[in-house]
């Protein structure tokens, strides 16, 4: 495991999603960020990728079922006798 | 999103034919499934049929549901299918399964390196922004895109992606990988545009 202390931006570029999703095992995580600290390039690639995730994430993004499909999606589902206006 | 039943709801009555408690379920569910059908397939009327199909399916066959992963993501799964039948059925040309070499991580290698992730929220998110943002998740393959809505926009996370969409763990990881990967270069490629005309570093 030791025989390549030297993270390179590819082998970086593999471990990025599990490295973001907090995924990657302790010692892994430590020579990434070793790489990261040194290598401006990586670094660029980190954050914007963690700030495209960030984005797509917002609740902006999450608009809510409206409420003319909810009214149709009951009646399809025989259930109008519970079509009660949405609890909050 | 983790938990086997949501608030009090009850898998007794569900499984028993309970219709109101099925109402609830509906109410619980439908907003991210109709998201979901709305990115998989681009517009409201598909999504509305996703919708609908998911929960008629669903009803058919809460009583053969087991427990053995979360009512969510059981509901995911035939919400899934349905959207991917119907992609099927709109564009049969469409690749779901196209799975690419696993390690090879060759055409991913960043050619946008600008740090924007510093730019104002209002300007990432400007109408213009969110645009931008829905087009290059439109973009995406189908294959890299489910995987995408599921885990990063929905918030499932991996072992429930997995058994929502039928594949392994770390097919769900090297699909997210590249997905992350492909919407971070073409938002790259917008957002540089809007930095301020200045180079530092
Ligand atoms: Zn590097």
């Amino acid at each position: 495991m030791t025989d390549h202390p030297h993270t390179t931006c590819e082998e970086l570029l593999g471990s990025l999603s599990a490295y973001i999703d907090g995924d990657l095992d302790p010692q892994l995580c430590q020579e990434l960020e070793k790489h990261l600290a040194e290598c401006d390039n990586c670094r660029i690639v980190l954050n914007t990728t963690k700030r495209t995730i960030d984005l797509v994430q917002t609740p902006l993004e999450k608009p809510d079922l409206p409420e003319d499909v909810r009214e149709r999606l009951f009646k399809r589902l025989n259930l109008d006798h519970y079509l009660t206006p949405k609890p909050k | 999103m983790d938990k086997t039943m949501p608030n009090d709801m009850s898998l007794e009555a569900l499984i028993a034919g309970d219709r109101a408690e099925f109402a609830r379920l509906v109410d619980e569910y439908s907003s991210p499934i109709y998201r979901l059908g709305l990115r998989m397939l681009g517009n409201p009327q598909d999504a509305e049929d996703v919708l609908q199909n998911t929960f008629l399916n669903a009803l058919t066959h809460i009583q053969n549901f087991e427990g053995r992963s979360s009512l969510a993501t059981w509901l995911y799964r035939i919400a899934v299918n349905e959207a991917l039948m119907l992609i099927r059925k709109k564009k049969p040309e469409v690749n779901l399964e196209d799975v690419e070499a696993e390690d090879d991580t060759d055409d991913l290698r960043p050619t946008q390196i600008v740090d924007w992730s510093a730019l104002p929220e209002e300007e990432l998110l400007s109408e213009e922004g969110k645009k931008a943002l829905d087009a290059a998740v439109a973009q995406l393959p189908e294959s890299l895109r489910i995987v995408f809505l599921l885990r990063d926009v929905e918030g499932l996370s991996i072992k429930e992606t997995a058994e929502a969409l039928n594949l392994t763990e770390t097919n769900v990881k090297t699909r997210l990988l590249r997905a992350r990967m492909v919407l971070r270069e073409q938002l790259s490629a917008y957002y540089s545009e809007r930095l301020p005309a200045r180079s530092e570093k």
